[in-house]
C-alpha cells in the first residue's frame, strides 16, 4: 500500500498537470475566437472570386483549350496529395485522423495501380508520413506555428502546385484536410483542387442582369483568376484547420481538466482513508499496550 | 442613385460603403464604375482607385493588381493587395521595386510567361511609388 507521503506526492502532481490543461484550454479558445474571425473575414473575397470564376466558366464552357488549372491533364495516372495538419500536437485525433485518412486514400491509389505523391503540410503530418512513405514525399511546408497565417503562405504552396501542374508532375491534386464543423468536431475531408470542380453559379440576380463583358477576353481573365482561384481555396483550408486546431486542442484539454479532477477526488479519498487507517492502528497499539501492563 | 463599392482583399473586406462614382485602373485602362453600368468583369494593373461621393473623391486606396467585378448596382473590387493612400511607404515600394529589377536582369529570357509575371509586379510596384508620393501631404484628396 502507498504511504502517505506517495499520496501527497501523487496528488501535488495531478494537480499541476489540472493547472496545466486549464490553462491550455483557455489558451486555445481565445486563439480560437481569433482565428474564426480570420475565417469570418476572408469570407467575402472567396465568395466573390466564385462568383467571378463561375459566371466566367459558364461563358467559356464547351470551348476546347481550356487552362489545366481547370481540366485537369485529362490524365488520372499519377495522384498528388496534400494533407494538411497543424504544427503542434496535444489537440485529441486532429492530426492523426488526418494521418489515418491520408494512409488509407495512399495505399486506396496505389492499389488501383496509381502513383502516389505527396505534399505534406504541417509537421505532424510531415513527421508522420516521412515514416512510411518516405519515398512519396516530394517536399514539405510548415503552417507557421501558432502565429496568424499570412496569405503569402497559401499564395506560395498555390504556386507550387500550379508550376508543378505545368512541368506534368501529376494529373490530379486532392487536398486532406480538417472541415470545421464546429468546435466539436472536424470532419477530415478530401477536396480535388486539380481538376477544379466547378462551384454553383449562386449570383443571385444572374439571371435578371444581361450576360456579362469581359475585359481582357474569357480565356485571359480565366486563367488569370484560376490561380487565385487555387490560392484563395488553400487558403480557406487553412484558416478552417486553425480554427479546428484550437477547437480540437480546447476539446481535448477540457477532458483532460476534468480527468484529473476525477484522479484527484479518488486520490484524495484514498488518501483520507490509508490516514485513517493508519490512526485507528496506533490507537489499537496503544489501548492493547495500555491494557498489558 | 448610387452603387454599393466594395474592395476586398483576401484577408479581409478593407472598404464597403455606397458611392457615386470608383475609377479604377483596369488592365487595358482605367474604368469607372458608375450606377447601370453595363455588367462587366475585368482584371486590374497596380494603381489606384479613386471612390467619388458626389463630385469630390471622398477614398483613394492603392490596389496591387486583382480582379473587378461590375453591374448595375454594385461594383466589388478583387485586389491582390489594397492599402489606404496615406498607409503606403516610398522606401517599401522603391525597395521591393529594386529587388524586382534585379530578378529581371536575372531571369531567363526566353521564358515569357515568367517574364510577363515580372513586368506587372514591376509596374505594380512602380505605380505604388508614384501613389505613395501623391499622398504625401500638402497634396488635397
Amino acid at each position: 500500500m502507498a504511504s502517505l507521503k506517495d499520496l501527497r506526492a501523487r496528488i501535488g502532481s495531478v494537480k499541476s498537470t489540472r493547472k496545466i490543461t486549464s490553462a491550455m484550454k483557455m489558451v486555445a479558445a481565445a486563439k480560437l475566437r481569433r482565428a474564426e474571425t480570420r475565417a469570418a473575414a476572408a469570407r467575402p473575397y472567396a465568395d466573390a472570386m466564385r462568383r467571378m470564376l463561375a459566371e466566367v466558366a459558364r461563358s467559356v464552357a464547351g470551348e476546347g483549350g481550356q487552362p489545366a488549372l481547370l481540366t485537369g491533364t485529362g490524365q488520372d495516372k499519377v495522384h498528388l496529395l496534400v494533407p494538411m495538419s497543424s504544427d503542434r500536437g496535444l489537440a485529441g485525433a486532429f492530426n492523426s485522423n488526418i494521418n489515418r485518412t491520408t494512409r488509407n486514400l495512399v495505399l486506396k491509389l496505389q492499389a488501383e495501380g496509381k502513383t502516389v505523391k505527396i505534399l505534406p503540410v504541417g509537421r505532424k503530418t510531415y513527421d508522420f508520413l516521412s515514416r512510411d512513405f518516405s519515398d512519396l514525399i516530394i517536399g514539405h511546408r510548415h503552417l507557421a506555428a501558432g502565429k496568424e497565417i499570412p496569405f503569402s503562405a497559401a499564395a506560395e504552396l498555390g504556386e507550387q502546385i500550379s508550376s508543378l501542374l505545368e512541368k506534368g508532375e501529376f494529373d490530379v491534386c486532392t487536398l486532406v484536410y480538417n472541415r470545421f464543423r464546429n468546435v466539436m468536431t472536424q470532419t477530415p475531408t478530401e477536396m480535388q483542387l486539380i481538376p477544379l470542380a466547378l462551384p454553383e453559379n449562386d449570383n443571385a440576380d444572374s439571371a435578371q442582369v444581361a450576360a456579362y463583358e469581359f475585359e481582357p477576353d474569357e480565356g485571359a481573365l480565366l486563367s488569370s483568376l484560376l490561380p487565385r482561384n487555387l490560392q484563395v481555396q488553400i487558403y480557406a483550408t487553412m484558416l478552417e484547420t486553425a480554427a479546428g486546431e484550437n477547437g480540437a486542442r480546447m476539446t481535448a484539454m477540457d477532458n483532460a481538466t476534468r480527468n484529473a479532477g476525477k484522479a484527484i477526488d479518488r486520490l484524495t479519498l484514498k488518501y483520507n482513508r490509508t490516514r485513517q487507517t493508519n490512526i485507528t492502528n496506533e490507537l489499537i497499539e496503544i489501548i492493547s499496550g495500555a491494557q498489558a501492563v | 442613385m448610387s452603387i454599393k463599392v466594395k474592395i476586398v482583399s483576401p484577408e479581409k473586406v478593407l472598404f464597403a460603403h455606397d458611392a457615386d462614382m470608383a475609377v479604377m485602373p483596369g488592365a487595358e485602362g482605367d474604368i469607372a464604375a458608375m450606377p447601370e453600368h453595363a455588367p462587366l468583369m475585368l482584371t486590374l494593373r497596380g494603381g489606384v482607385v479613386d471612390i467619388y461621393e458626389g463630385d469630390a473623391v471622398a477614398h483613394r486606396f492603392f490596389v496591387a493588381g486583382g480582379f473587378a467585378d461590375i453591374a448595375p448596382s454594385h461594383c466589388t473590387i478583387l485586389a491582390d493587395r489594397a492599402t489606404k493612400l496615406e498607409d503606403l511607404s516610398v522606401d517599401d515600394a522603391e525597395a521591393r521595386l529594386a529587388g524586382l529589377e534585379k530578378s529581371y536582369e536575372e531571369a531567363d529570357k526566353m521564358n515569357v510567361p515568367a517574364l510577363d509575371i515580372l513586368m506587372d509586379k514591376m509596374q505594380s510596384a512602380r505605380a505604388e511609388i508614384e501613389a505613395a508620393q501623391s499622398a504625401i501631404p500638402g497634396m488635397s484628396l
